[in-house]
């Protein structure tokens, strides 16, 4: 159960795993997510199922380097298995047909928007896609996401690569040049704020997808609540989306770094150990 | 025969009315309650090693022997299960202690966790002929419960029941906590292949996720889930019903009967203004950040505020556990808001002197109205309304209502929040059909369990809201007989056919 099959470096910290989870591969939908514990020591950490393969009985997972977690994750070998996963879990994408769908991703972000993208171009939209990181190699995906993409910009801090600027002047470029009638926005959560208020001013409707800090991920325990339109939500049920403009994305900032402190000594702790 | 029958002709069997002889009843009743040992509190409260110690075999014969076997034993009546408790006490008094669990096995699934966790003096205990006629302190039936159930355990005697003939029927249950893991244990019984779906990836629900190791060790529900594998019950962790797979799925792969004990997991916030400051937390994050992911050890990932100063609303059996944890993880100080008074509280009664005994501090008749925190987000001060009571509202309590203008700034670094729970809504969200009540519970026939949804069964928090162990292993059992009844119907039916 949960074995690893497949292991790829998208780049030197982000790292795409494939594996087995034949009831979650079948049953999950674009915006789904599961809760990952690597091993009996380990904490539960969400991830976006970012594709899955119903006959192989697999689900994709593209997993950025942040802490101890999402290293041990990342550390596995194809053949080792991670000790639970549960899923999918979070409300699917509400996927229509609107017209022309901006979507925005921000550094690992790109992993969950791909199967959003995929699934508004097979609903018949018309999809343009900005992807943005700090450098050249961090940008990932971006082969998949122009397979259901009829515009791709790809923006870079450095200009490393496509052009030199943060996501919010990709967006501005492409809402200049036309109608857009939904964005959907993902990636850290100062990258959303920032981005919302482009679409914000634009008067377009808009999508962002949260990345709380979680425990169970089922409602149980509220560790994922953020203010959205001034009610108290739980991300994990009640999202992971939700409307970007109406998100309170500074008490969400304040509320990641809750235990920054621990995890940053806990990683330097494994670190440590590892060497 | 009826009940009151079968109980009239036991207690005439003839080691009963003997050992009744043998003690004169005034002799018995001038026995002083026995007290449970209990590890000294200045070293307790900084570890999660369980209080109460348990009695030693002397000292629960003597304490049995204050029972007096009465002709209409009153406390059965207070037992949400019914458990025949002079006889199981009886035999704790003539020393035949394996029976005495034998007994407690007729009727309850979980002895040894009902006889910790019970509200015995709301219950069996309230009922006894000595709390009700002779004004004197109950006979210690929970202590007594978990004596026998300890020794069958802890002396390896733990008797695998007789299980029916194969029915060739697949049963799922959905939940682990004491609802499903009872109802699976019958229906196993009876022949049933059962199989146990929990979300989460330990098995027993609030027993191993809320209920802190110094009130119930975790060994004491695994040993009782051991013996549900013996017997042939299976298991499934990290599956969600209604989301990994649903109702209509686990059908076609055969499964013919279902029951919800999906529990009331989901916390209650209050809403107030900075309610969502880093460092406020549901009792429910913070019992599971502890008992579930172990934060409290060196080798654990999982974090966890380890406050100075901590507050904790609400006065139940969650806030008491809330509050004992945060002095177990290092507080200073650790506090209880209520607003209503100590009397009002509907923690159990062992639990509040426990906390006391602890140095936890009770601020009753306060509530908190808003939150204060730094620039980082961090909460720092409560601002406290004081109350006073009033008139009884619906469910008998007094009313707390707000003393206008008394109000004051505690200071805080961390904060459990624990006014509550409500139903978990997964299992109705996945099937538009079951009906639920204005309060989210599904509903149910009163007698048979059943729900709008003819295969479909519940019992529990799911049904009750948040009740008691008891009281939801209690539905188990009930489901698991008319679940039995329904498909027997039907076999015999299509039998006949
Ligand atoms: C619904 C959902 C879907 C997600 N999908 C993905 C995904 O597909 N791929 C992926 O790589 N990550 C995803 N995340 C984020 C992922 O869960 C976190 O990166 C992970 O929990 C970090 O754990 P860790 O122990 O490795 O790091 P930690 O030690 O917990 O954190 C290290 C650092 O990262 C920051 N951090 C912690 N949690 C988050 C977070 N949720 N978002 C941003 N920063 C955080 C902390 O502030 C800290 O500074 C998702 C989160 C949610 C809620
Ligand atoms: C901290 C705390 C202390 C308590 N102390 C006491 C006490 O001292 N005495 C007392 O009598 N009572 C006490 N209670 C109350 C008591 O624990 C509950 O009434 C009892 O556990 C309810 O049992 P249950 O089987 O209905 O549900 P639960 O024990 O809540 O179990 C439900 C299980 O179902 C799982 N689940 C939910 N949905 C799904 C799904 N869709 N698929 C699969 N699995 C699912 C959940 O993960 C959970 O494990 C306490 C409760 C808490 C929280
Ligand atoms: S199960 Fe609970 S109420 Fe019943 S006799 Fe035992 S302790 Fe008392
Ligand atoms: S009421 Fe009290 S004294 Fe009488 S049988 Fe029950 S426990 Fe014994
Ligand atoms: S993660 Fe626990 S409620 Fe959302």
């Amino acid at each position: 159960m949960n074995k690893v099959v497949r292991k790829e470096f998208f780049s030197e910290n982000v790292v795409c795993l494939e594996v087995e989870a034949p009831r979650i591969a079948k049953a999950r939908r674009a915006g789904h997510f599961v809760i990952v514990r690597v091993d009996k020591k380990g904490e539960r950490i969400p991830l976006t199922i970012s594709s899955a393969d119903v006959d192989k009985g697999t689900i994709t997972l593209v997993v950025q380097r942040v802490g101890v977690t999402s290293k041990k994750l990342t550390d596995l070998e194809p053949g080792e298995c991670v000790a639970d996963l549960v899923g999918p879990l979070g409300q699917a994408t509400d996927v229509k047909k609107v017209g022309t769908v901006l979507a925005c991703g921000g550094g690992v972000g790109v992993a969950p928007l791909l199967p959003i993208v995929e699934a508004f171009k097979k609903a018949g939209n018309k999809v343009v896609s900005v992807l943005a990181a700090r450098t050249k190699d961090l940008i990932i995906l971006e082969k998949q996401i122009r397979e259901y993409s009829d515009d791709v910009l790809i923006m870079t801090d450095d200009g490393s690569y496509g052009e030199k600027g943060l996501i919010t002047e990709g967006m501005e470029k492409v809402i200049a040049r036309e109608k857009i009638d939904e964005a959907v926005i993902i990636g850290p959560a100062i990258m959303m704020k920032f981005a919302a208020e482009v679409t914000r001013k634009h008067g377009i409707p808009s999508i962002a997808s949260l990345n709380t800090i979680m425990v169970d991920g089922t409602g149980m325990c509220g560790a994922c609540r953020v203010t959205v339109d001034g009610k108290t939500k739980f991300v994990c049920v009640d999202g992971p989306e939700f409307d970007a403009h109406k998100v309170d994305f500074d008490e969400m900032l304040l509320r990641l770094n809750g235990y920054k402190d621990f995890e940053k000594n806990a990683y330097e702790r494994y670190n440590r150990m590892q060497q | 025969m009826d009940k009151a029958n079968i109980l009239k002709q036991e207690r005439e069997t003839t080691w009963r009315i003997e050992l009744r002889k043998k003690i004169k009843n005034k002799d018995r009743t001038s026995i002083e309650r026995v007290k449970m040992p209990e590890a000294d509190p200045s070293e307790r409260r900084r570890s999660f090693m369980e209080v109460n110690r348990g009695l030693t075999s002397e000292a629960a014969m003597t304490e049995a022997s204050r029972c007096l076997d009465c002709p209409t034993p009153t406390c059965i009546e207070g037992c949400p299960v019914g458990i025949n408790i002079p006889k199981f006490i009886k035999n704790i008094e003539r020393g035949e202690f394996l029976e005495a669990a034998r007994v407690l096995k007729e009727t309850s699934s979980l002895p040894a966790v009902c006889g910790r966790v019970c509200p015995q003096e709301k219950q069996c205990e309230a009922n006894c002929f000595y709390t009700r006629k002779l004004k004197k302190p109950a006979v210690a039936i929970g202590y007594l419960e978990r004596f026998a159930a300890d020794y069958e355990r802890e002396t390896g005697n733990i008797s695998i029941p007789k299980k029916a003939a194969s029915k060739n029927k697949k049963i799922a249950c959905i939940g682990s906590g004491p609802a499903g893991l009872s109802f699976a244990g019958e229906m196993a019984k009876r022949g049933y292949d059962v199989t146990v779906f929990e979300a989460l990836h330990e098995i027993g629900g609030v027993l191993k996720y809320g209920i802190p190791e110094f009130r119930l060790p975790n060994n004491i529900v695994d040993v009782e889930i051991e013996s549900l594998k013996k017997l042939g019950v299976k298991f499934e962790t990290n599956f969600i019903v209604g989301k990994t797979a649903t109702i209509e799925e686990l059908k076609q792969e055969g499964f013919e009967g279902f029951f919800v004990g999906s529990g009331a997991g989901l916390p209650r916030f209050m809403g107030i203004p900075g309610e969502n400051l880093v460092g406020i937390l549901s009792s429910n994050e913070y019992l599971t950040r502890v008992n579930l992911m172990e934060a409290n050890k060196e080798d654990s990932d999982t974090p966890i505020l380890k406050g100075k100063r901590v507050a904790v609303i609400g006065g139940g059996n969650t806030a008491m556990d809330s509050v004992r944890t945060a002095l177990r993880l290092g507080a200073e100080k650790a506090m209880i808001i209520y607003r209503r008074s100590e009397e009002e509280m509907p923690a159990r009664v062992e639990e509040i002197k426990h906390a006391k005994e602890e140095g936890v501090e009770f601020l009753t008749l306060q509530n908190p109205i808003e939150y204060l925190g730094d620039n980082k987000g961090y909460v720092r001060q409560i601002r406290v309304q004081r109350m006073k009571l009033g008139e009884p509202d619906a469910s008998g309590r007094r009313r707390p209502i707000p003393v206008e203008g008394d109000e004051y700034l505690l200071d805080v670094d961390t904060v459990v929040v624990s006014v509550g729970v409500a139903p978990n809504p997964l299992i109705p969200q996945s099937m538009p059909d079951l009906k639920t009540t204005s309060w989210r519970t599904l509903e149910v026939d009163q007698e048979s369990l059943q729900t709008s949804v003819p295969f479909m069964f519940a019992g529990g928090d799911i049904v009750r809201g948040g009740a008691t162990v008891i009281l939801a292993m209690g539905d188990g059992r009930k489901a698991a007989n008319a679940m039995d009844q329904q498909l027997s119907k039907n076999l015999e039916s299509s039998v006949k056919e």
